[in-house]
């Protein structure tokens, strides 16, 4: 008769073999976890940003503002279409300029900009924006999001790379927009 | 004949299958709920078989890439034979399993189904219901066109208002930077194998609960659930008034399933497939995005929350709902499962049902969101330009040109963001109405440094004109009395009382 304390052979060899696999779930754990986390630890220190060009500063006329296009600087071979990415570009004179993204700050739908009101308008929930970007009215708790932007060689770039959301870190899209 | 018995026994004696078969088919169930009432989730079920089917056939054809989902979604709408009504079976088949699924938890609320011993099914039912949920999403993702980007941009929006995690959120739901190829694949991965893999799962384990602990009685007012005796009475009331399921109720469940599917498939044969829209290219930006009908009403709601409420309402809101859920069962466990003696239960079915609806309705014509082309499509009515003043005439072109007529509607006619200006000539005075132009406010924005003064002037005056006939413009009456009497307005019907 076996005491509680002893052990069979068969039961050893058991939990040695589920030992064995909890050895081997811990390796894979590590890598598969890497895997399914990468979009988001790439991304960190922001290695997805980079400046691209919109175009000679000539093509912007002074006191207008007009729709510039940019190839994300991060893309893939099944992109296609979708790594091509608007912006709008405001030159309000000299090599002043604003670049605003194309994101609604309230859910990211495309703002088009109505020149002759002076107001940018969201065709989701009604959301408008006054000419310098800061908030007109709508549920946008905020004005649209500024790229950052510098004029080199008499080529307007802008630092880009990541889709603009009201949750994205203050440092990416440039500060807060000044009160209307 | 005798030959297919023998095969069948053959296949039995080594499949083990009949029995156990046999023992689900013929469980008895209480008489009543042979009811029509009872066919839902047979129904339900039976929609999801047919989605296994259309969306394994929609794979053959699908390419799962950002540059060429949106081509192999027109090659199965134009070239491959059928493939149009493939993907209208399956369009279809999912709205309708959002409405069946609905229509079914409805009613098991309303019929106290999920007291005890059943509150684990329910929970799983609002596991169902969740992945229903998330189907519909990404199935709406996967017709890659403009809606499903720009839906995807919704949904990035709302994920990235998490605290803290929120950016990382977004990422790992784009599966990168930007919605792009990366975004299409994951959802592809989800929408094809996680989710359904999970519902079938979901789906084996509530059918197994059903079948264990029978189905809900006909609920009677006054025969109330108690855990000490609820599953004895079950057990008489089958035994004394039960029938086998096969074939004593499962009759109206095959009619009401057939049924079903003939409405999905004239559905699909007469409206067609949905989309694609137009292609999901990020640089047209004269698009309307807009989700698919499930999704209306929340579409709407989010028009509708002051900004300050928007980021707790999308974040507490879901967790509200899911965990009111989920709780039910665990908070009401026992006693009445009348719907005649739940009045609150009635009512919130009611409330919910009168919410979703209006909110749907109100997503259909989007009267929070300016129609874009009305200042140069919506003429004003000739009414309001007759016998008027070559200024009064000067301020109806400002207000078209300055897109006042994309928010503001006269006859009907123009946006619904702001009010309609029919009459606004009879609620605010003139120093009001330049004030509102000028500094906006109410929702309106400011136009005071896109107007010259002259403008304002012109477009006030076309604005004093809206008024009905035979009503006097709203007036300042103490101008009558700095002015001495020769104020604006001063021929108005009679002085008003305010200082």
């Amino acid at each position: 008769m076996s005491t509680d304390k002893t052990i069979s052979r068969r039961g050893l060899l058991m939990k040695m073999g589920i030992l064995f696999n909890g050895l081997v779930v811990t390796a894979l754990a590590g890598p598969i976890v890497r895997f399914l986390l990468s979009s988001v630890t790439r991304g960190r220190a922001n290695r997805y940003l980079s400046w691209v060009s919109l175009g000679p500063v000539s093509q912007f006329p002074e006191g207008e503002t007009r729709l510039a296009t940019f190839r994300n600087p991060y893309v893939t071979p099944t992109d296609g279409k979708t790594a091509d990415t608007a912006c709008w570009v405001r030159r309000i004179e000299g090599e002043q300029f604003q670049v605003f993204a194309i994101n609604c700050a309230h859910l990211g739908c495309p703002v088009r900009w109505f020149p002759q009101s002076g107001l940018f308008m969201c065709p989701c929930h009604g959301g408008a924006y006054y000419q310098d970007g800061s908030r007109a009215s709508g549920p946008p708790e905020r004005g649209l999001f500024e790229y950052p932007h510098k004029i080199q060689d008499g080529l307007v770039s802008i630092q880009a790379g990541e889709l603009p959301t009201p949750g994205a870190s203050a440092a990416l899209l440039g500060k807060k927009p000044r009160c209307a | 004949m005798r030959l297919i018995a023998q095969i069948g026994e053959w296949f039995d004696r080594r499949l083990q299958l009949a029995a156990p078969i046999r023992e689900v088919a013929e469980h008895p169930v209480p008489k009543n709920t042979a009811s029509w009432w009872y066919v839902f989730g047979s129904a339900a079920l039976v929609v999801f078989l047919l989605q296994l089917v259309t969306g394994i056939m929609l794979a053959f054809i699908y390419v799962p890439s950002a540059s060429e989902a949106w081509n192999s979604l027109q090659n199965l709408n134009h070239d491959v034979t059928l493939g149009w009504f493939i993907r209208a079976l399956h369009g279809w088949g999912s709205n309708f399993m959002v409405a069946i699924v609905l229509i079914h938890m409805m009613q098991v609320f309303l019929f106290g189904a999920y007291k005890f011993p059943r509150e684990l099914t329910w929970v799983v039912g609002v596991f169902l219901l969740l992945m229903t949920m998330g189907m519909a999403f990404t199935g709406q993702v996967l017709r890659f066109d403009q809606d499903a980007y720009w839906g995807l941009g919704i949904g990035a929006s709302i994920a990235s208002r998490v605290p803290v995690l929120g950016p990382a959120i977004v990422k790992l739901m784009l599966g990168g930077p930007i919605i792009a190829g990366a975004t299409l694949s994951r959802f592809f991965a989800l929408h094809v194998f996680v989710i359904p893999g999970m519902l079938i799962a979901f789906v084996g384990l509530h059918l197994l609960m059903v079948v264990k602990l029978g189905i809900n009685e006909w609920p009677m007012p006054g025969r109330l659930v108690k855990r000490a005796t609820y599953e004895n009475e079950y057990h008489v009331l089958t035994q004394k008034d039960g029938a086998p399921f096969v074939p004593y109720a499962v009759w109206k469940d095959l009619f009401f399933a057939a049924f079903i599917v003939l409405a999905v498939a004239a559905c699909a044969a007469y409206f067609g497939p949905f989309g694609p829209t137009g292609q999901p290219d990020p640089t047209v930006i004269q698009t309307a995005p807009r989700p698919d009908y499930f999704f209306l009403w929340l579409y709407a709601v989010l028009s509708f929350l002051p900004p300050s409420m928007e980021t707790p309402a999308l974040l507490i809101g879901p967790v509200i709902v899911i965990g009111a859920l989920l709780l039910l069962p665990f908070l009401s466990g026992e006693g009445e499962k009348s719907w005649r003696r739940r009045p609150i239960a009635v009512l919130t079915i009611l409330l919910v049902a009168v919410t979703l609806a209006t909110f749907t309705h109100l997503a259909g014509y989007t009267p929070w969101s300016p129609h874009m082309n009305a200042w140069s499509s919506d003429p004003i009515p000739a009414r309001f330009l007759q016998h008027r003043t070559a200024l009064e005439r000067q301020g109806a072109l400002v207000f078209q040109a300055k897109q006042c007529h994309n928010c503001h509607a006269l006859e009907g006619k123009g946006g619904q963001r702001g009010p309609a200006l029919d009459s606004v000539a009879v609620q605010l005075t003139q120093d009001q109405l330049i004030r509102q132009v000028i500094q906006g406010g109410g929702n309106m924005p400011a136009y005071g440094k896109n107007l010259s003064p002259a403008e304002t002037t012109a477009l006030v005056a076309f604005l004093q004109t809206l008024h009905p006939a035979g009503q006097a413009p709203a007036r300042d009456a103490s101008r009558a009395v700095a002015f001495g009497g020769s104020g604006e307005n001063s021929s108005a019907v009679r002085p008003s009382s305010r200082p």
